[in-house]
């Protein structure tokens, strides 16, 4: 007894001024990093990605964790409860104009998209998929939870994990979208809590809702995942990355002008840094056209130049570090300024080596068909593609009648996945691994049957139509200029989303367009036009009827009269005239 | 000697004096601290909760979203959080396509006064707004994932705050455009919750055309009732902005929101006041409300008691450290095994894994063998039946 208390003594003396060092040590386990990239687009519009990264040293499914710093402890026991590997939450507002615009660093479809990959400890995926749902639901203030089995799929080549993985059994995986889902200040709201320094400080000072919801392409996501803690990769951190993307328009914002400073996209300026961030940086794309020099000029004068490879073709960029302390010396507050050099000549205008576009095709409200065409502009390589499609189960598919042509010919697909709908169970699901050749444009036609839904089944706005989500685009597309390895923690956030295999290709996700389609849709006021007409016939005719069949007649004796009859009948018999 | 005794008398005479003052209002000061006890006690309630309901979908029913949106603001203003607070919208106005201001909703012609602000939480939207999520969420009974945002966790020390805001008429309320909720189902709705000890007191307010008839068939105590019209009556609109282009409020909140906008956490005012609000010169309408059921005068119950949260202080003089050395807090942490090889990410667009991914094949054929042991059977009957000298017919 006595030699066990002695050695207790001895552990905690021991344990005592270690695990304040250990203490003082853990506390710096996670770590935030903040960016905000502007690029400006071909078309005169500005695209500001906001990217904030808590990285956390620690094994969330292990072990019982209960103290939480950077992390948000609504998301830390989210994954620890329900067993999540990985989670992908989008809530898009607009579309993203890849054709115009470019490759995006990281799209959305329109509505809600969720895509999780669950541990392979979890034994009831579908229930675990159900009440996260929920739980977010109710974090994000969306309606989440109208997620169910009749929106919900289970892709088997598209969606890869995007952290660490040790298999990829699909049947872990659920993906759902809503297209229908509006983004609005509510869910802007609890997407800025999550961060450490809320909107106070540091970059999210000029996430105003007012300015960000004014735009052509508004899309917050949260994506949480296991990421390498170090070069070596042995042991696992998990990193939480919240980025919001933002396209000003260059009429309605920009009043016609090409010229952007960070007051005119948000009514605000940078003035302090989150204390919480190890680093915090902005970066504004200053890469050349055509290899010229450059059009484009910064003010104020950049801390630093960076140059990366981003998506395989070299980039420039001007680098504002708010931690270091030059930058605020002159000033306190800092708006960063674009301007160009010389007027930009339009049919300058880059296009994309991949873009896409989907369209409903038919006309009447019994058939249609969809149509998607996909562009391949590279001049001499070809490259697979997967296409996801889901499409809701009152749309009818039918598989016999889909054709992919490419250049006049048929181009038939290396995989194909075909999962058929159940009516009011499980939506279709296809999933094809096509070849695009160099220079070309692949057709893809399936054609469809509108079903008519039971009236109860009917949203109260069926007019506005039914929303079919965008399907999705996965590539490797092949870059201009290798990539190189490089070092996760010291390049920039928006170069490190997809883990990249070989330099010679890079990994995009494209979304088509959501289509809107129009159910046969019923008279809702035809019940209550029917049970008036049927109640005044039956009222009228067999009322009649019953009335002369059941009626019974019997003399009526006349009554006596009331008061003011009696005295006019005495009156009257005195003036002798007959009475009443 | 001769100059300390005349000052202890001195005192001594003070004392006296303070003693027999103390006597003689002793009692009056201990009733005044009682009064002043009873004061602190009573309401009776110890927290406060909220549910603001918008029924009306489609752009030209911005007012109704408005009118929802100015009493959430006010009631935030006056202290209740947002996690007491359950606000149900059921078509969204602020981004709406058809906005000229995207994420606003404003209250006042002229752009004065956007009630959207910027910390706001829409806890039922869209087509979550029926009258089913309604009335579980007064009753309680809802399904268990539903989170906690989107409950009404009230008890029985709760006051809650009911509005209501649409389209209605003599008895009921529509929700959506495609479904009503009735004078009756409503207040069955309040007797389940008093029959669960769901709340201690209850404020209805309802803005709808003939809103009156529809607290006319409560019969749970303590509850409070007010409507903007009387049964047979119109509520109107308050004022267009040619900007937006549709009515930005109804009068009867627009009166009761410039009312509001007067009371301060800590003021006075009584329900007496908030009767008088809207008359019929300003309402066009006839403003109606019902006390019968509760059981406290109006005189006597403060606007904050429903609008405004309680929050009781307790003042403690001793000290607590917050102390640095929490030794043994951390060192639970588990220490981590490493991984013996390194961990690797998964390929994105795994070609050739892909394409040999072989589908489990779900169907069952027969084996051949049966089928063709069945056409030999079928053949043998046939030839059996009607003579072997037909086969040259066959063939």
């Amino acid at each position: 007894g006595g030699m066990a208390a002695a050695a207790l003594l001895l552990l905690l003396v021991a344990a005592g001024p270690g695990a304040g060092r250990a203490g003082s040590e853990r506390e710096r386990l996670d770590a935030l990093r903040e960016e905000l990239l502007l690029s400006p687009l071909p078309t005169g519009d500005v695209a500001a990605t906001f990217q904030f990264r808590t990285r956390w040293d620690a094994d969330l499914q292990r072990g019982a964790v209960s103290h939480y710093r950077l992390f948000p402890k609504a998301l830390g026991r989210l994954v620890a409860a329900l067993g999540v590997r990985e989670l992908h939450l989008a809530l898009t507002q607009g579309f993203w104009r890849t054709r115009y615009w470019g490759q995006p660093p990281l799209q959305a479809p329109a509505g809600a998209e969720l895509w999780v990959w669950f541990q392979p400890t979890v034994t009831d995926v579908d229930k675990a998929w159900k009440e996260l749902s929920n739980i977010l639901s109710g974090i994000f203030c969306a309606s989440l939870n109208f997620i169910d089995s009749t929106n919900t799929v289970i892709p088997t080549a598209s969606f890869k994990p995007l952290g660490l993985a040790n298999g990829t059994d699909h049947h872990l995986l659920r993906y759902a979208v809503l297209p229908r889902e509006v983004v609005c200040t509510e869910n802007l709201t609890p997407w800025k809590k999550l961060l450490p320094c809320g909107s106070k400080a540091g970059l999210a000072v000029l996430l105003k809702a007012e300015r960000l919801f004014h735009s052509s392409y508004h899309s917050q996501a949260v994506h949480i995942r296991p990421v390498c803690r170090d070069a070596s990769c042995l042991a696992v951190s998990w990193e939480l990355r919240q980025t919001l993307t933002v396209v000003f328009d260059f009429f309605s914002s920009g009043q016609g002008k090409k010229d952007w400073s960070l007051f005119k996209m948000f009514s605000r300026t940078l003035t302090d840094t989150c204390p919480l961030a190890s680093q915090s940086k902005v970066y504004v794309d200053i890469s050349p056209k055509n290899k010229e020099k450059e059009l484009l000029e910064v003010s104020p004068p950049p801390t630093s130049v960076h140059e990366a490879i981003v998506q395989g073709d070299k980039k420039t960029y001007a680098v504002y570090d708010l931690l270091s302390p030059s930058l605020f010396n002159t000033s306190r507050s800092l708006n960063v300024q674009l301007k160009w050099k010389r007027p930009q000549d339009s049919s300058e205008m880059p296009i994309p080596t991949l873009h896409a576009q989907r369209y409903v095709g038919g006309y009447g409200l019994q058939t249609g068909e969809i149509c998607t065409l996909i562009y391949n502009t590279h001049p001499y390589r070809a490259f697979p593609v997967i296409l996801l499609e889901t499409v809701p189960w009152y749309l009818r598919l039918y598989v016999h009648t889909l054709t992919i042509i490419t250049k006049g010919k048929e181009n038939k697909p290396s995989y194909i996945h075909y999962q058929p709908a159940q009516d009011r169970r499980r939506p279709h699901l296809l999933e094809m691994l096509i070849q695009l050749p160099a220079n070309s444009v692949t057709k893809i036609t399936i054609q469809f049957e509108r079903a008519l839904l039971k009236w109860t089944e009917y949203p109260p706005d069926p007019n506005h139509g039914f929303y079919v989500g965008s399907s999705v685009l996965s590539a490797l597309v092949p870059s201009v200029t290798a990539m190189k390895d490089m070092d996760v923690e010291q390049s920039p956030l928006f170069t490190s989303l997809f883990p990249s295999s070989d330099g010679s290709s890079y990994f995009v996700r494209l979304y088509t367009e959501p289509l809107l389609v129009n159910l046969p849709t019923p008279d809702f006021s035809m019940p209550y036009n029917v049970i008036c007409l049927t109640c005044t016939v039956v009222a009228v005719c067999y009322g009649s009827f019953y009335n002369l069949l059941t009626r019974t007649f019997h003399v009526e004796e006349p009554s006596r009269g009331g008061l003011a009859k009696r005295l006019a009948n005495v009156i009257r018999k005195f003036r002798g005239v007959p009475l009443l | 000697m001769a100059a300390a005794v005349p000052g202890v008398s001195w005192a001594r005479g003070a004392v006296a004096v303070l003693l027999l003052l103390l006597g003689c209002c002793g009692p009056e000061l201990a009733g005044g601290l009682q009064d002043q006890a009873e004061q602190f006690f009573r309401s009776g309630h110890t927290n406060n909760w909220a549910v603001l309901v918008c029924t009306s979908r489609f752009w030209f029913n911005y007012r109704h979203v408005a009118n929802t949106l100015s009493v959430y603001r006010s009631v935030k203003r006056l202290g209740i959080p947002d996690s007491h607070i359950v606000l149900m919208l059921a078509d969204d106005m602020a981004c709406n396509p058809r906005n000229p201001k995207p994420a606003t909703v404003f209250s006042h012609k002229n752009m004065e006064l956007n009630v959207y602000g910027d910390d706001v939480e829409v806890d039922y939207r869209s087509y979550e707004v029926t009258v089913e999520n309604f009335l579980r969420v007064l009753t309680g009974r809802i399904p268990p994932s539903t989170p906690r945002s989107k409950r009404l966790l009230s008890d029985d020390r709760s006051n809650i705050l009911i509005y209501m805001t649409g389209h209605g008429g003599n008895g009921f309320l529509k929700f959506q455009d495609s479904e009503e909720i009735t004078n009756v189902e409503l207040a069955d709705a309040f007797e389940q919750m008093w029959q669960k000890r769901r709340y201690n007191e209850l404020l209805f307010i309802i803005d709808t055309c003939q809103g009156a008839s529809m607290y006319e068939r409560f019969y749970s105590p303590n509850i409070m009732a007010l409507a903007s019209s009387q049964v047979g009556e119109d509520s109107l609109s308050h004022q267009p902005d040619l900007a937006i282009g549709v009515h930005l409020m109804d009068r009867y909140t627009f009166y009761v929101l410039e009312f509001l906008e007067e009371i301060h956490p800590a003021s006075q005012t009584n329900m007496n006041d908030l009767f008088q609000v809207c008359p019929k010169s300003l309402c066009v309408s006839t403003p109606g409300h019902r006390t019968d059921l509760f059981q406290r005068d109006p005189q006597n119950v403060l606007i904050t008691d429903f609008f405004g949260s309680v929050r009781k202080v307790e003042i403690t003089t001793e000290t607590v450290s917050l102390d640095r050395e929490v030794a043994g807090f951390e060192s639970k942490f588990p220490e981590e095994e490493l991984a013996t090889e390194p961990l690797k990410y998964a390929e994105q667009l795994p070609v050739a894994q892909i394409i040999h991914q072989k589908p489990k094949p779900k169907d069952w054929h027969p084996p051949g063998g049966f089928i063709l042991g069945l056409w030999a059977l079928i053949i043998m009957v046939f030839f059996k039946t009607y003579g072997i000298k037909h086969m040259k017919h066959v063939f």
